[in-house]
């Protein structure tokens, strides 16, 4: 009986799921559905939010007063994101502090992009150019997921990042067309980011056993390949329409397929960083539990405040 | 953990004036007046707003999606609610 009651269940949330009728968060759902999402996004709210770490190392540093205030307003967005999306993981019954706590243990995983460091102030044009573009890439789809408080929390998300791309790619566009160390510092952004970048669309699509089942639950609209495929496509031209080259002797323009054909990609190199062994991935973490640790007493002394304040008024 | 968690809030803005307060998402904070404060650097950075409500999250009181067939349904069959379902002759206008 009660089997069968679980099986209608599913059928019923599948054919809305078909119907694209949107899951709102008191609606029932599988608990597969429900733990993917979970891990979904509250990775996707550590990334934001880590990857606010190697961009603010150059906040103090920014060469003129326009690209601090815009790295600045960049960085805050960051911080934005990762709050919509907190929101959105404590919409599936998730606690928000205990997310946390697992990217500060290591259980909880976030973009490996942001375990490179930041060496030049033309890294800030690479991420801003190839790292908020090839997000850019992943979130647009979002906007359409299955799970309304998600698409909702990527739309807003998406609006903002459109600016970061192209602050990214000004810084880039700039120093490509300035003196010749300049462009060196330019070319070798894009050197050291751009495999970096090809990463973060994820595993090849043979190798990411998870990707039909987000399909199927509409979480995810387009394969890791495929995605990857349009970033190079989009991106090779804005590089040479600056004057840089892309670092990749491989690459080559399709006239049959309309397509640019890339080199291997260093999955060794990927999942070693995945798994910790990345330049800055302890930096990174622990850059997070102090900033954890040593607002603690803040956040007491906030609560404590607002206890005393009910209780006179109570009494 | 030992410190107990900041309540959850939920948030609405007004986008203009002569449009609802409209759902924006939550946020943690220790007091009401935080919470607005916070709502305005998380959701307002780009003048999408000229007025916050926040409201504990634990004060909403929500229909359950399982009662929706009978809180709902029973508007869906009554069509003479609407003006399309009533005839009216060629030529008769203002109406
Ligand atoms: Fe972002
Ligand atoms: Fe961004």
């Amino acid at each position: 009986m009660k089997e069968t009651n679980l099986e209608a269940l599913e059928t019923a949330f599948q054919a809305k799921i078909d119907k694209d009728i949107r899951i709102e968060p008191k609606d029932w759902m599988p608990e597969e559905y429900r733990k993917t999402l979970i891990r979904q996004i509250s990775q996707h709210a550590h990334s934001e939010i880590v990857g606010m770490l190697p961009e603010g190392n150059w906040i103090t540093r920014a060469p003129n007063l326009r690209r601090k205030a815009v790295l600045l307003a960049k960085v805050q967005d960051e911080a934005g994101h990762g709050l919509y999306l907190y929101s959105a993981v404590e919409t599936l019954g998730a606690d928000r502090e205990a997310t946390i706590d697992d990217l500060h243990s290591g259980k909880a995983k976030y973009s490996s992009i942001f375990n490179y460091p930041t060496l030049s102030w033309a890294d800030m044009g690479a991420i801003g150019w190839l790292v908020d573009g090839a997000a850019i890439m992943n979130q647009v789809p979002l906007c359409r997921c299955s799970y309304g408080p998600y698409a909702r929390a990527m739309v807003r998300v998406c609006k903002e990042e459109s600016f970061h791309q192209r602050q990214g790619f000004e810084i880039m566009s700039t120093l490509a067309n300035g003196t010749p160390i300049q462009k060196a510092l330019a070319q070798d952004a894009l050197n050291r980011f751009w495999w970096p970048a090809l990463m973060m669309f994820g595993p090849n699509d043979s190798d990411s056993p998870h990707s039909q089942q987000s399909m199927d639950w509409k979480i995810k609209r387009f394969s890791n390949d495929e995605l990857r495929q349009t970033f190079v496509d989009v991106t090779v031209p804005q590089a040479e329409m600056i004057g840089l080259t892309i670092p990749d002797p491989d690459l080559k323009f399709n006239e049959e397929t309309g397509h640019y054909e890339f080199g291997a990609i260093n999955w060794d190199e990927f999942w070693e960083v995945v798994k910790g062994n990345g330049p800055c991935n302890a930096d990174r973490i622990a850059a997070r539990r102090n900033a954890k640790e040593n607002g603690q007493w803040v956040r007491e002394a906030a609560m404590a405040h607002e206890e005393k304040r009910k209780a006179k008024q109570a009494s | 953990m030992s410190t107990k968690e900041w309540p959850l809030w939920e948030v609405f803005i007004r986008s203009k004036q002569g449009l609802n307060h409209k759902h924006v998402g939550s946020l943690r904070a220790p007091d009401a007046q935080l919470a607005i404060e916070n709502a305005r650097d998380v959701y307002t950075r780009r003048n999408e707003g000229i007025s916050i409500w926040v409201i504990p999250s634990s004060e909403i009181v929500a229909s359950d999606p399982d009662d929706s067939d009978s809180l709902f349904e029973p508007a869906a069959s009554k069509v003479y609610r609407h003006p399309t379902f009533y005839d009216v002759p060629d030529g008769i206008s203002h109406m």
